[in-house]
């Protein structure tokens, strides 16, 4: 028979063997001069920004693979050129033309042509991409006269505002010749070892631990990039990012990924940067969507009654520190070329909102309470959590029982956007520099169930579809300018979404890191003027 | 021997059904969970239109019923084929065998540090039950196992990485090193040392009460009071007679706490960063990839098996009234 023989000095001598072994000695931080190393908490499943318009896919490939023009803050028209260098719209909102940059090369050193937006915008954009489908749903073709010079012709009007304001998020120009005779471009291997045109090429990806990317020597911009190498760290916890920040195991963590509530902390951090500059771009809304064949929510005194028992400031103090805006519509306030503040407002009153709440037709019963509901906060951000149990509350307040109903990204799509399984919602859309791309889509009434961050509500308002069609198809920029601020007076007027603040995100970073936050889609653009200062 | 090779032909046929409740149950349950991988991934993508959604849940065959789809992935397992994920564009197995490595180092550390820490521990503190070393001891295990490991992880990372900075905050090993052989291994270790003792305390606290219960116990039995009526010294009893009977349960326990384990690497893997088998679950769950979900659970249910047969094997060893009467019956 076989006996253990376990003596106190076999244990002791084991237990310290394994406490020795855990405290190796420490291993420097091997890292080269200009290699940044930044906080990632996802890894898209398809990195090409040219099929998938989203800022996870923008924060990565937006170094590799460039846009026709860039956001700005001083450039003209809100724009800086990228790829193209120059772009203009036909008066008719037929066509639009672009100069090409020239002397641009890809990775691969194949020159970069005509030809390869004609394929992007055709074969890419309008076909396949989230954003573009919509923006390029009338391009019919790409003329392509000389190698720098492409011409995108409309089967409709379209107003070449819409474009101009979406050409940095809609036109990545991916290669003609590494995707020309895929047969599913969307399943390509191409798009997760990308080639592109930017300061950066793309090395290297870890699954589960980061993103490589090296320095584009042949890059067009002069003297650009300044970084060697950057690198994105996969950190999927929040607290955990912070963390590494402040032990100097990362630089750089943008999009909040430093959670707000670290952040007085970490900004007396020294050697450590808080910005809230940089996301002018690609403002978040935190709204609250409603389901309008609900009888009660069917009545604008009810919503009315819900937009005046919110207190913004309390949730851009408590919620968001401080980090945002209070809301007055679906056009945040730092969208000047289109937002219009004049527009009915719901301060903060309790008494009024009972008032409108007794008017409807709903008084107090028993126990004090008019009716009750099901409240569904987005998942995805610590805020909309936050604020679904904060307006549970305020509904409490003025006598609606809320009842709060947490579901993950999946789950939360199915209730609210596929099923309708919901009362209010609390989402946090985007606005995308144009009102077309994603706002008017929140209000317009007739998008099958499915969609997310579309009018699942059930809402028809007949003025409100016939505004945003007639800016769909006005080609001046002025008139269609008006018309989206005619489009605020109506949705404040009528509310068939509650927005409540518009928020952009904190980047943190080492101080070492320059030229942060120097353009309004900062933490998407393509960090070509980035320094690490040694 | 030729008992043990019954005994672990006996389990291995009874771990057939076993797997395949666990498949199916998966499957199921995967099947009642609200939302699919194209809704999961709309979102992540900010929203698309209808063609969009329409296309997306055609190429992730998500329009068959379920029944079809579970015969589809019944039919390729027999082929030994775990499918294709959603989420990664990837073959699963591919997958599963580059991720499973990390989270069996995470996991094997953890419990060799919890076992053999603990049981020792437990030793001291069972040697004298209501001494104060076992007061401390006791007290201590008991707020250990009172902490939420991603807690513990997190303070763990405050102390040692951020202020000491003696161990890295995150990730298996240096990014883009470059190291091979053995400075690999020191490097992996170093960066595992806190995901380790974030995971093992934990269960150390539990081996350690368990094994101080097991020798109070046995203090009062006859073989104890006979050990000191031949005048053996009280070390001596504690080590060789009362450690040695009260470590059995914890042979078992070790099998039971594999599975738990496994959980728990799921929140320590998220929080430290760990491309293992925890997070690819966690990744699996979010994105609604069912075919990655029930690989994953597949190999969990295998690795706990297995895990349990060992113990078994062990303990019959141990002791050789174990399985008599399962092998006779």
């Amino acid at each position: 028979m076989n006996t253990i023989s376990l003596s106190r000095r076999t244990l002791i001598r084991g237990s310290a063997l394994l406490l020795v072994s855990t405290a190796l000695p420490p291993v420097a931080f091997g890292q080269s001069g200009s290699r940044l190393i930044v906080a990632a908490d996802s890894e898209p499943r398809n990195l090409n920004p040219a099929i998938v318009a989203s800022n996870g896919v923008f924060f990565i490939a937006s170094k590799v693979i460039e846009p026709l023009a860039e956001a700005s803050f001083d450039g003209e028209g809100g724009l800086a050129p990228r790829l193209a260098i120059a772009w203009e719209g036909s008066d008719d909102g037929l066509s639009a033309t672009f100069r090409l940059r020239e002397g641009v090369k890809w990775h691969d050193g194949q020159p970069f042509t005509s030809a390869d937006v004609a394929f992007s915008a055709l074969q890419v954009w309008k076909p396949l991409q989230n954003l573009g489908r919509l923006v390029f749903a009338n391009l019919e073709a790409v003329d392509t006269p000389d190698d720098h010079t492409a011409v995108f012709r409309f089967a409709k009007p379209t107003p070449f505002q819409l474009i101009r304001n979406a050409l940095p998020v809609v036109s990545s120009v991916v290669a003609k010749h590494i995707f020309e005779g895929e047969a599913d471009i969307a399943a390509s291997e191409a798009n997760n070892r990308l080639v592109g045109t930017g300061p950066f090429r793309f090395a290297e990806h870890r699954p589960g631990e980061y993103y490589r990317l090296e320095r584009n020597p042949d890059y067009w911009g002069e003297g650009e990039p300044k970084l060697d190498e950057i690198i994105f760290r996969v950190l999927p916890d929040r607290a955990a990012a912070a963390g590494a920040l402040e032990a100097g195991e990362i630089q750089l963590a943008a999009f909040s990924q430093v959670p707000l509530t670290d952040l007085d902390r970490i900004s007396k951090v020294p050697g450590i940067e808080v910005y809230s500059k940089g996301y002018e771009a690609l403002t978040y809304q935190l709204g609250v969507e409603i389901n309008h064949r609900r009888a009660e929510l069917a009545n604008v005194k009810v919503r009315q009654a819900i937009a005046h028992a919110i207190d913004r400031d309390f949730v851009v103090r408590t919620i968001f520190l401080g980090y945002a805006e209070t809301a007055t519509g679906i056009v945040p306030k730092n969208a000047p070329e289109f937002y219009n503040g004049d527009v009915r407002a719901y301060p903060f009153d309790v008494d009024k909102a009972n008032a409108l709440l007794d008017e409807a037709g709903y008084p107090r019963k028993d126990g004090g309470t008019r009716f009750r509901l099901r409240l569904l906060p987005a998942p995805y951000f610590t805020e909309t959590r936050q604020f679904g149990d904060y307006l549970r509350q305020a509904l409490a307040a003025v006598g609606i029982d809320a009842t709060v109903v947490n579901n993950d990204a999946a789950a939360h799509q199915k209730a609210v956007y596929t099923d309708h399984e919901f009362d209010l919602a609390v989402a946090p859309t985007v606005f995308r520099g144009d009102p077309a791309i994603s706002t008017t889509i929140l209000v317009r009434s007739g998008t099958p169930a499915g969609v997310p961050f579309s009018n699942q509500g059930g809402y028809e308002n007949a003025d409100i579809d016939a505004l945003i069609d007639k800016a769909g198809e006005t080609v001046d920029t002025t008139a269609r300018t008006e018309l989206y601020k005619q489009l605020q007076v109506l949705v404040a007027q009528d509310l068939p979404i509650i927005n409540v603040a518009d928020w952009g995100f904190i980047t943190v970073a080492s101080s070492q890191v320059k030229n942060v936050s120097n353009n309004p889609r900062w933490a998407v653009s393509n960090w070509a003027d980035t320094e690490l200062e040694s | 021997m030729n008992r043990a090779l019954r005994l672990l032909r006996r389990r291995l046929v009874s771990s057939i059904p076993v797997l395949l409740i666990v498949i199916v149950g998966s499957f199921f349950l995967l099947e009642l969970a609200p939302g699919d991988a194209a809704d999961a991934y709309l979102l992540s993508i900010g929203g698309g239109d209808p063609a969009l959604v329409q296309a997306l849940r055609q190429s992730y065959g998500l329009e068959g019923s379920t029944l079809s789809r579970l015969w589809l992935y019944l039919t390729s397992l027999v082929r030994l084929d775990l499918g294709w994920s959603v989420i990664f564009n990837r073959p699963i197995s591919g997958l599963i065998l580059e991720r499973l490595p990390n989270t069996l180092w995470l996991m094997g550390s953890a419990v060799a540090l919890s076992f053999t820490v603990g049981s020792a521990l437990g030793i001291v503190a069972g040697s004298k039950p209501g001494s104060w070393r076992d007061r401390m001891l006791s007290t201590g295990s008991l707020a250990l196992y009172a902490v939420p490991s991603f807690w513990l992880g997190l303070v763990l990372i405050v102390i040692f990485s951020v202020q000491l900075r003696w161990f890295p905050t995150a990730g298996i090993e240096t990014i883009a090193s470059g190291r091979q052989g053995l400075a690999r291994a020191r490097d992996i270790a170093w960066h595992l040392a806190l995901p380790v003792a974030a995971l093992g305390l934990i269960y150390l606290a539990l081996f350690l009460r368990m094994m101080r219960t097991g020798m109070a116990e046995a203090w009062r039995q006859d073989y104890a009071l006979a050990a000191r009526a031949r005048g053996l010294g009280h070390r001596r009893i504690a080590v060789f007679h009362i450690a040695r009977n009260a470590l059995l349960p914890l042979v078992t326990m070790l099998g039971l706490q594999a599975a738990s384990m496994l959980g728990g690497s799921v929140v320590i893997e998220s929080v430290f960063a760990i491309p293992g088998f925890g997070r690819l679950a966690q990744e699996a769950v979010a994105g609604r990839d069912a075919p990655l979900l029930t690989g994953i659970i597949l190999v969990s249910a295998v690795l706990v098996i297995l895990v349990n047969l060992a113990v078994d094997m062990a303990y019959a060893l141990l002791d050789p009234r174990v399985g008599a009467n399962e092998v006779t019956a």
